[in-house]
């Protein structure tokens, strides 16, 4: 199949969770680096406090990804509070009318997620920020949709694009952010930020596969 | 292991909110929001001051809630910055149609929290303009000044809007009170030790003994430079030629000194600090108009201090003398 169902989508909205609970202290330490060191901490305690407040329920993907965006904007806050909830509830708005969800679908969801973020940042690509994630992934989505390739392959590829773009931001100068005070000094060291949207995406492109595998 | 008293700490900013409401009935008290404090008795017809920023500061944010400094007080948790939503319920907590000044630091978390309600203030019907302070010298470099961060300078210009406020200034005088606060201002802090955010449990940096960092952030964001700990003279030194020359502060001008610790140094050193300090400002023939030494603005438990010196003029200096109490500033 290469449409999932978005009602089916609460799987995908589990393995974002999961993986941000099981690299708290991976996020945490790398924020400490050259951050402030919150950002583990303040994105599980989003992620967690989504689980126990909705997972008991079944939910679709786009719904999912409001209530996890709002809890994130109107209670955790920090930087990652308005930036993820921009993202989700974005996404969330361009997709809550699609019984099913076809790889353009995604991709112009995810799309509708990055112009939402692209409204309240200044940071464009490489300036070390998790917009260096974001953006190559987007890319890769996009060039496969006009390609035809099969949605399960383009996730892969999504996948791989999202590392990619993550550890791109090891060698940058950051410009924007809290690290960009530290100026070169902030060079040989991953952006936190661009590291939890990799892993992010990576989940959200798992729970889709397995979905599709299902069908 | 880290030796803390707490019970959850992700519940910590929770359990502390409360705990400063019961000790400090006099001075504020609680709103719908449990993440925004509000000053009691609020005098009639004024413009609204908010802050706001994450906690593990104390006094800073909430403690400098009050007469005649800030009437509310978005609070974040640990080292992070308010929901947008906080920041916008603190306006409303204290918005008379006068407008709302929200005076903050420059961090990325709360310059994109405060923009979003400041939009969401707008559909609402309430203006809130805002003073992003920048007054940590270390944290770029002077043509860069819109990318540095705020530190203790924060509380200065608390004390100049929020007096500024209280005369019965509109809200574009008390904007431009606090911008001309915070433009005077300048800081810089040293850092002897590092601190341990109480949900990691570890620090997440390190500071070596017998080491220290200058120009440390208040989060414990590096500094300019690593070098062996001086003495209290030394330091000062060290602190007054990053700060001075950077406003400049000249011969003959006025200022306000304020030197705080960071958590875990004894006041007592504070005020060997001080001591030097002063000694160092009288050579240049600056005159010290007034100065605060204590735990003003803290980073949980690093040991280390700042220094920020503000410049006054005639405006500055009534508005700095007036009378504030506040948990973090009592001043008759």
């Amino acid at each position: 199949m290469n449409v999932f169902e978005n009602k089916k989508g609460k799987i995908i909205l589990l393995k974002m969770v999961k993986t941000i609970q099981e690299n708290k202290v991976y996020l945490g330490d790398l924020d400490g680096l050259i951050g402030d060191g919150d950002h583990g901490m303040n994105m599980n305690k989003g992620f967690s406090l989504f689980e126990k407040r909705y997972c008991k329920n079944d939910f679709s993907f786009t719904d999912g990804l409001k209530n996890l965006g709002m809890l994130l904007m109107n209670e955790i806050g920090g930087s990652m509070g308005p930036i993820y909830g921009t993202v989700f509830i974005g996404m969330a708005e361009a997709g809550e009318n699609l019984e099913t969800i076809s790889l353009e679908d995604f991709s112009k969801i995810l799309e509708a997620g990055y112009n939402g973020l692209m409204e309240i940042v200044e940071a464009r690509a490489g300036d070390k920020t998790l917009v260096d994630t974001l953006f190559p992934t987007l890319k890769s989505l996009k060039t496969d949709v006009v390609l035809g390739v099969d949605f399960v392959v383009a996730l892969d590829k999504m996948k791989a694009a999202a590392k990619q773009g993550s550890e791109s931001t090891k060698d940058m100068v950051a410009r924007y952010g809290r690290s960009s005070r530290l100026g070169e000094r902030s060079r040989g060291v991953l952006d936190t930020g661009s590291v939890s949207c990799y892993l992010i995406l990576a989940a959200m492109a798992d729970g889709i596969k397995e979905i599709l595998k299902e069908l | 292991m880290v030796q803390r008293i707490l019970n959850d700490p992700d519940n910590i900013v929770d359990e502390m909110i409360s705990g400063f409401l019961k000790t400090h009935k006099d001075i504020v008290e609680a709103t719908e929001n449990n993440r925004v404090i509000k000053a009691k008795n609020i005098p009639k017809d004024k413009v609204g001051i908010i802050t706001g920023g994450g906690s593990g500061h104390k006094p800073a944010f909430i403690g400098y809630v009050g007469k005649n400094m800030c009437d509310a007080v978005a609070v974040g948790e640990v080292f992070s910055s308010p929901t947008a939503m906080a920041f916008l319920d603190a306006a409303k907590a204290v918005d008379q149609k006068k407008g709302v000044a929200c005076l903050y630091g420059n961090y990325s978390g709360d310059n994109m929290n405060v923009k979003m309600a400041i939009k969401m203030a707008i559909k609402q019907g309430i203006t809130i303009k805002s003073v992003i302070a920048n007054d940590d010298v270390a944290s770029a470099p002077k043509n860069q000044r819109e990318k540095r961060r705020g530190v203790a300078g924060e509380i200065l210009m608390w004390k100049i809007g929020g007096a500024k406020a209280a005369q019965g200034g509109n809200l574009d005088e008390v904007i431009a009170a606090a911008q001309k606060a915070i433009d005077s201002t300048r800081s810089v802090g040293i850092g002897l030790s590092p601190c341990t955010l109480p949900a990691a449990g570890h620090p997440n940096f390190e500071i070596k003994p017998g080491m220290m960092e200058m120009g440390i952030g208040h989060h414990g964001e590096p500094g300019m430079e690593i070098c062996s700990l001086k003495t209290a003279k030394e330091i000062a030194e060290k602190m007054i030629n990053i700060v001075i020359p950077d406003y400049p502060f000249k011969e003959q001008d006025e200022v306000v000194v304020l030197v705080s610790g960071l958590g875990a140094t004894p006041v007592m050193e504070l005020y060997v600090l001080y001591n030097e300090i002063e000694k160092l400002i009288k050579t240049k023939n600056i005159i010290i108009y007034k100065a605060y030494v204590g735990n003003y603005f803290t980073s949980l438990e690093m040991k280390g201090a700042t220094l920020t010196i503000m410049k006054l003029d005639q405006e500055l200096k009534k508005l700095i003398d007036m009378p504030a109490y506040t948990m973090g500033l009592k001043q008759k």
